[in-house]
Parts: C-alpha cells; structure tokens; sequence
C-alpha cells in the first residue's frame, strides 16, 4: 500500500498563541490476581470457620496472628498452629478523622491494636461500643463475629469492650 | 580501609508545591539538578554517573521511572541506578551515590531525588484495597498516630509538644525561599485550632503532600579541588528491621539508634551532643522531633521534649533542628530525606542564606522510612576526613 | 580495588503462578544462599534487594519481603527498584570500602499476578507514550523487525536462539521451559506479534533468588571449606541509553557494548556468557554489541527465555555463572542483566576463577 503524500496546506498560525498543555487526563487500569500465600491462607480457612489460627516461630517460640510465613526477627518459617483468643488488650489506638479515597468505614472511627490473649504481637482491628473518649490502654476487648464467616478479615466485624477489669500494664509493657 | 574522600560540591532544589502544573516530571527533576550542577559549576557532560531515588511508582503512576528519564538527566551512556528504601530512599540515595565516590568507582556523581505526587493519588498509593486485607489504616498518620500516643505516656510529655514543633518549623520556614509552606502568622493558637486528623495528631501537626526534588553533586577530592566550600562527608550509615516482631520498640527502634551509633563511629564523634553543631531531622508529624532526638542520642531518653520545650531547638537556640523548615514545611516524599542531608550541607557550607545556622562546621542529615524501620543518615562537615 | 567473589547461589524453580507470598517465595532461598556460605543474618556487613512494587500492584512489597532476611539485630541493608543484578553491583560498592567482608543479595517477582506485558508498558514517558500502553512483546516486534528489515538477521536465526536456549535448559531443574521442537517445526508455528513466535518470548515466570558476596580471605576461606572455587569479579559495569524508541538504533545495543568494554569483558578470553534476552532476537543483537564470538558458550542455563522472573533473571545471569566458576566447568565468565524497553540499560560483569 502507498501512503500518499500530506498535501502542503496553509501554515497554521494561532493568535493569540496557544496556551501550554498543563494537565492530561491518562486513566491506567490494571488488574491483578492476588494470591495469599500459604499461610495466611491456613489462617483465612480457620477464620471461615470462626477460629483464630496464629503460628509460632520455632526459634524464639513467639506466635503470630495472623502468620506472616516467617518469624521476621528470626527470619525462619513459623511451623506450628496455635489457636488464639478473640478476646485481648488494647495496646494502643487511632481515632481517624481524615476522610480518603477508598474510605468504607463512616468517620471517625477508632483504630486500636489489640494483643490478643494467645499471640505475641498485636493485631489493628475497629473498635466499636463506646465513645472515643473513653478508650484507653489496658482496655480488655472482645470480638463480635459477623453473621456470615468468610475467607476474610471482614469475618470480625469489630471488637467491643468486654467488661473485664483492664489488664494489667506489666502484661503488654513490651507492646506499648 | 580504602576510603576515599567525598564531598558534596553542589545542591539544588526546586519550589516546592502541592502541585508543581508548570513542569512535566523531567521537568521538575532537571530544575534540581541544574541547580545543583550550577553550583559545582559543572554541567552534565561532567558526569559520571546518575543515582536516582523516589519512593514507591505508584505516587506517578510510572514504573521505574529512572528509565524514562535517563536523557533528561544527561544519563545515556553513563551508569544509572535507582534506589527505592521507602521514606528513608532519599537518605539511601545520597549515601549509595556517596559510596561510588568512596570506592574509588567514579569522580562526579550525581544524585536526585523526586517526587511528583499530583499526578497520582498519594493516599490511594499508599493504602491500596487488597482483598483479604484490613482497610483500617488510613495513611501514614493512622500508623504513626498510635506511636506518638505511645510517646507521650511514656516521656509523660505535656501535650504542647507536638504544636510548638509544628509552629517552630512553620517559622523557620519563612525563612526559606523553596518552603513549600509559607505561613505568615503562624502561632501555637493556629495549631491548636486546627482540626484533629489521627488522635493526638493535629492537621497542622502532620506534613503537607507536595511536588518537588532536590540534587547534589557529589565529587572525590580530586573532582573537588577548586570547589568553593565544598561539604566533606565525615560519615554514612544505613540499619533496617522487620515492620513488625514480637517485643519490637517501634517508638524508639533500635535500627535508628544504632545507625546513629554507627554514623558517630565513622564521624569519629564521641559527643554527638557536643560536637554537632545543627541537624536536618526526618519529622513528618512534629512529636517525632523529640522522639528522634532521643532515639539519635541528642537527648536522654524520656527528654527529648524538653529540647523543644526549651527552644533549644529553635534557630538561635543551642541545637537548631530543621532550619529549613524541615519535611512538616516540604514534603516530596521520595526527595524528603534527601533535602535533610543537602541542608546539612549547606549549612556546613555556610549557603543556607536566611536559614543559616551561625557558625554550623558539623551537621547531621536523617531520613526514616517504612513503619520507623529504615533509616539512613549521613554527617557532613566543613572539615576534610 | 578489594576483591570480591561470589561464593553461594541458590534460585528457586521457576514457575507461573507460584504458590505463596513474596516472603515465602524468598525466604527459603535466601537461608539456603546463607547456610550454603555458613553465615547467619545477624554476621552480614551488607543486604541488597532487587524487587518492582508495580509486579504485585502494592507500594513496599520490598518492606514486607525483610521478614524473610531476619533482620535483628537491625542490619545494614538497601533496595534497588530494579533487577537484582544491580542490587549485586551496589554490594560490589559497598565492599569496596574493606570494612565490611560479606554481603546477601537477593532479588524476587512474581509476574503472573498480573498483565505483565501491559504493566511494563508503563516504564514508557507517561505523556506521550504509555497513554498508548505499548506492551512489552509488541515492542521486543518493532526491535525484531527492524533487525529483519536492516538484513542483519533471519526469523531462522531467531528460532534457532529458541531452540538451543530450551533444549540447554533441559539440563537446568530451575528452568521453566526446557525442551524445544526443531527449527523446522518452530518456524511452521503462527506469529504472535510478527516476526515474534511463541517460541521467541519468555515465560510468565514467578521466582526468586539469592547470592553472598565476600571479599579476599573471607572468601577464600569459605569456598575452599565447600570445596569450591570462588567466583571473583573481574569487572562489573553497567550503562543506560535513552529510552526514546523514535531516536534509538533498536537494532545496536550501545550500552550494553560500552559496559563490556568496561567491565574487562575481552582481556582474556571468556568460556561461556549468561546473557539476559528474553526475547530471542536480543540475543543476537548482545552478541555483536559485546563481541561474543562462536567460541562463547552462550546461556548454558538455557537463559531468559527458558525462565524469566522479573527482578530475578538478571541476577540468576550472574549466579549462574558464578557456579559454572564454582565448580570449575568454566574459568571466566560473563553475566550480563538487562533493563527497560527494548535492552535500555545493560549491567555487565566477567566473573574468573583465579
């Protein structure tokens, strides 16, 4: 096929001169297959199941929730299935009063990281049940389960104060 | 060892803005890096090699952009590498483009850090939805809002802390004409009305997102004979750890306090306290001004908030911090860390104009990143090793 | 300069879709790398990692692959957002300094999370360029074609890459692919992306791999240990050209000769070359840029084009030169890594036995 050539046209000439090009709009869509890996699949399985699958670390005994394939400070696979409690202690906690894009929760809501009874290392989940104001650390908390279980951490929907006495400061000293 | 000498010879940094529309990202990079080219009064062709660091592509949405933009910053034909250690990367950058010049591999070296976050979504790049995944932790302030809270029980600091390093490095930053944050009539009444983003963490407590880069040259002593004032760096380090283990301290971590350990050693400083004369430290959100201080031995522990409290810290106090402005006035996230160490370097270069400390001869330059893992820091001085 | 040998390489099996995270794809090779050398975490003076966040679709996921190090007591550790091998050359740097004597480098990816061709589209000038999502295999085409177009190569040349490649990875248990039909039977197929066969791109490949580093007596003293000998470096350099495809030769591979001068390639005569070209035509173009004659053995691993993880394959190059070295099948090597469209950045190095 021959291209025939551009005919040579009048000059284009703008005036007043034209403005630069300051922004274009270039949507990106990429889509991706995410794989849990072998562990936090172990964990997401028992979760289904309304249970709290954590492992331990064979070298310095530690357990994790959820299982993050290796103890990251012994750098070994975790080997052993330890159930963990869904009740716990607040260590300490957020309140998020900045609204963002991919935002599902209602604001402000609360944040806290819960060392839950069983495991080593505490664990982000939304507190719900009494005003903001009145949590504090050493609060003892609890979960309450969603109505349908699933694959997933939406399996918890929040974990509300449970009414024990607050725990003991000595008993999370190590995860303030 | 085999060491060799390395001095920074040139600094550039552009205006920083929440949003630089008047420049492309080759754009934004080479007015950093011709500022610092000006400088050292070289040109690109003087070049050896480019070392690039930004922090993660998802901020413009490019991969590897240090590939597209090898031409503009006068790379073909030259080596180029790209760093990427989070929040620390602009630290890591400067020292990774340091160590080139300390090995004996190259003469001049050019070092540039970026960021161009409106041309993305920098909350959206940092907590994207991953199936399976909690949602609940909005930004960097939602991590790191629970850490100061742990910071001030345990220091039992007074809660105005936090507000008077917000107001100190807003002032210091009238002082610097590439400030992103420019805030005529800044006071403590200003920061304690503004509205509260992550408890205890105030809007006007946290940093602004802003488009921005900064770029030094750096050069052997050979390459440096006949610069005017060049910077000599004394010592580098670098120390990670994992996000998160069982019994980890992540208020004050011990990756920064034994890169700081470290960094000293090299410097052949055995008084940090004594010896540096003003430093440029990594604080996104103003308590972390007296958590660092502790965490780098400028201060015992559990006083680090009386430095500030003091005014100690305060340009004309006895230990300036951030007279820049710091990242709470400029914050191009991947360029952020390298903007503390080439504020070093322009103080111990005697160039930091309005800002200047008096009479700074050894500086420190920080940068962290990541969940308060990675850290890198170097010290500059007027002084040759 | 301080000398520095490679002494422990460990790859995992290649594969598409791999079964597990990015600390599970790695951990296990980088405790197979450090027992292989007899060293612990805690004793490295130096970590290096090559990774691409864009990969997996998530910022850090360098962050998160740490836990498999076991970095505590806190190490002395950096990140390339690039292949590995470049990871391998800042460790080079960094013990060039004498005070540190041993480094890790480890490099993962998994490209099959998502649409690799299209994802690497976006390394392109995100203004005029990659709006238009180029991907990746059309573009190794254009490069193909115009090596067809100067007469400087036939498709049978490009075949003929691919066949030697996958049957010299029958050899190779980390491979992906490792057998291959004759010339005749490849060049029967349809074309994918014209002149490109199937048989002339790479594999999805997820994987990961890692390498200590040591220098001198320390290396020495842990090779001759394992009965080994350790793989020094020679020379190790690495160049970028524009990335701009309308100004570029894509045919000539600048870069990728000027790192070769300057890594040493020819003072001495090299045995064999693990070249990065995961498409069979950049082969032929690396082989003249770098002035490899019929007397190198090229890719006895079977190369990229029988495995080719993202972030991975450069590094695995150098690896598996280094244990070629190792065990004496060769006394010098070249390893060579590429980056970005068309071979854009090329890092060379010549590894020796001494």
């Amino acid at each position: 096929m021959s291209i025939p050539p551009t005919p040579a046209g009048p000059a284009l000439e703008f005036d007043p001169p034209l403005s630069p090009v300051m922004r274009i709009d270039c949507p990106v869509r990429l889509d991706y297959t995410i794989a849990a890996g072998r562990e936090q699949s172990r964990f997401l399985r028992a979760m289904s199941r309304g249970h709290l699958l954590g492992r331990r670390c064979p070298e310095c005994r530690k357990v994790y929730l959820p299982p993050r394939g290796t103890c990251p400070r012994c750098g070994v696979m975790t080997a052993e299935d330890v159930e963990v409690q869904p009740r716990g202690t607040i260590t300490t906690w957020c309140v998020t009063n900045v609204p963002y894009e991919g935002q599902v929760l209602e604001l402000p809501y609360v944040t806290a990281s819960v060392l839950l009874d069983g495991a080593d290392l505490p664990f982000y989940f939304l507190i719900q049940g009494l005003p903001a104001d009145q949590i504090r650390m050493g609060m003892r908390v609890e979960a309450e389960w969603a109505d349908t279980l699933g694959p997933t951490l939406d399996s918890i929907r929040c974990f509300r104060p449970s009414g024990e006495p607050d725990a003991d400061p000595a008993s999370y000293a190590e995860h303030v | 060892m085999s060491r060799e000498p390395c001095a920074v010879i040139g600094v550039g940094q552009t205006r920083h803005a929440s949003r630089r529309k008047d420049v492309s990202i080759p754009g934004l990079v080479r007015e950093a890096a011709l500022r610092a080219l000006d400088d050292a009064g070289l040109t690109f062709a003087d070049i050896d090699a480019v070392v690039l660091g930004k922090a993660p592509d998802t901020f413009e949405g490019v991969v590897m952009p240090e590939l597209f933009l090898a031409s503009a910053l006068g790379a073909a034909g030259k080596p180029m590498m790209r760093v990427h250690t989070a929040g620390s990367v602009g630290g890591s950058t400067a020292i990774v483009a340091a160590h080139l010049i300390q090995a004996g591999v190259h003469e001049r070296v050019l070092t540039v850090a970026f960021e161009k976050q409106s041309e993305s979504d920098a909350m959206w790049a940092l907590s994207p939805r991953i199936p399976f995944q909690p949602t609940l932790v909005a930004g960097a302030g939602g991590y790191f809002a629970p850490l100061v809270r742990s910071y001030i029980q345990r220091a039992g600091a007074p809660p105005h802390i936090g507000v008077e390093v917000a107001v100190k490095d807003r002032l210091h930053a009238l002082r610097n004409p590439y400030a992103h944050l420019h805030m005529e009539g800044i006071d403590r009444a200003m920061v304690e009305a503004s509205p509260m983003l992550w408890d205890p963490i105030r809007y006007l407590e946290t940093c602004p997102s802003s488009d921005g880069a900064c770029a030094m040259v750096l050069a052997s002593e050979r390459a440096a004979r006949g610069a005017a004032r060049p910077a000599w760096v004394r010592g580098t380090a670098m120390r990670s750890e994992p996000t998160m283990f069982a019994g980890r301290d992540a208020v004050n971590p011990r990756a920064g306090q034994d890169c700081a350990q470290a960094l000293y050693r090299e410097a052949g400083i055995d008084d940090p306290r004594r010896q540096l004369d003003t430093a440029e430290i990594y604080v996104p959100f103003s308590w972390f001004e007296p958590m660092w201080l502790e965490n780098l031995g400028l201060a015992d522990e559990g006083q680090g908030w009386r430095m500030t409290d003091e005014g100690a810290t305060a340009l004309g106090g006895r230990f300036p911090v951030n007279a820049s402005g710091g990242v709470l006035s400029s914050n191009p996230i991947g360029a952020s860390g390298m903007l503390r160490f080439a504020e070093a370097a322009l103080q111990v270069r005697g160039m930091a104009g309005e800002h200047q400390v008096d009479g700074a001869r050894n500086a420190l330059g920080h940068a962290y990143g990541g969940g308060s893992q990675f850290f890198a820091m170097w010290i500059v001085s007027e002084e040759r090793p | 300069m301080v000398d520095v040998a490679i002494v422990a390489f460990a790859q995992r099996p290649s594969v598409r879709n791999a079964v597990g995270d990015e600390v599970e794809l790695v951990q296990p090779v980088i405790q197979q790398a450090l027992e292989d050398a007899g060293l612990r975490a805690s004793e490295l003076g130096f970590v290096c990692s090559g990774s691409c966040d864009y990969l997996i679709g998530r910022p850090f996921s360098f962050v998160t692959a740490l836990d498999a190090v076991g970095a505590w007591p806190p190490l002395c550790e950096s990140h390339v957002e690039m292949d590995g091998a470049f990871a391998f050359y800042e460790a080079w740097v960094r013990l060039q300094h004498g005070d540190v004597d041993t480094a890790l480098v480890y490099a993962f990816g998994r490209s099959s999370l998502g649409s690799l061709p299209i994802i690497l589209s976006q390394q392109l000038d995100p203004y005029t360029v990659a709006p238009l999502f180029p991907d990746a295999i059309s573009l190794a085409a254009l490069q193909a074609r115009a090596l067809l177009d100067g007469g400087r190569a036939t498709e049978r040349d490009f075949a003929e890459v691919a066949c030697r490649s996958r049957r010299a990875a029958e050899g190779n248990p980390n491979a992906q692919l490792r057998q291959s039909a004759d010339v005749e039977a490849l060049l029967g197929a349809a074309c994918l992306r014209p002149p490109l066969r199937v048989h002339d791109c790479p594999p999805i490949s997820d994987g990961a791999c890692a390498m200590v580093l040591a220098t001198g007596e320390r290396a020495r003293a842990i090779a001759s240990a394992r009965g080994r000998a350790p793989a020094w470096v020679a020379g190790v350099d690495h160049r970028i050209d524009p990335q701009d495809l309308g100004s570029r030769d894509l045919t000539r591979a600048p870069s990728a000769k000027l790192a070769a001068e300057r890594a040493g390639a020819h003072r001495a005569p090299l045995d064999l070359a693990e070249l990065h070209a995961p498409f069979s035509p950049q082969e032929l173009i690396l082989r003249e840029a770098m002035g490899l004659g019929p007397q190198v053995a090229i890719n006895p691993s079977g190369g990229a084009l029988a495995a080719n993880p993202m972030m991975v394959a450069g590094l695995t190059r150098v690896g598996e030169a280094a244990l070629r070295i190792h065990d004496g099948r060769a006394g010098r090597a070249l390893a060579h890594a590429t980056s970005g469209p068309c071979l854009q950045q090329n890092l060379v190095c010549v590894l020796e036995a001494r």
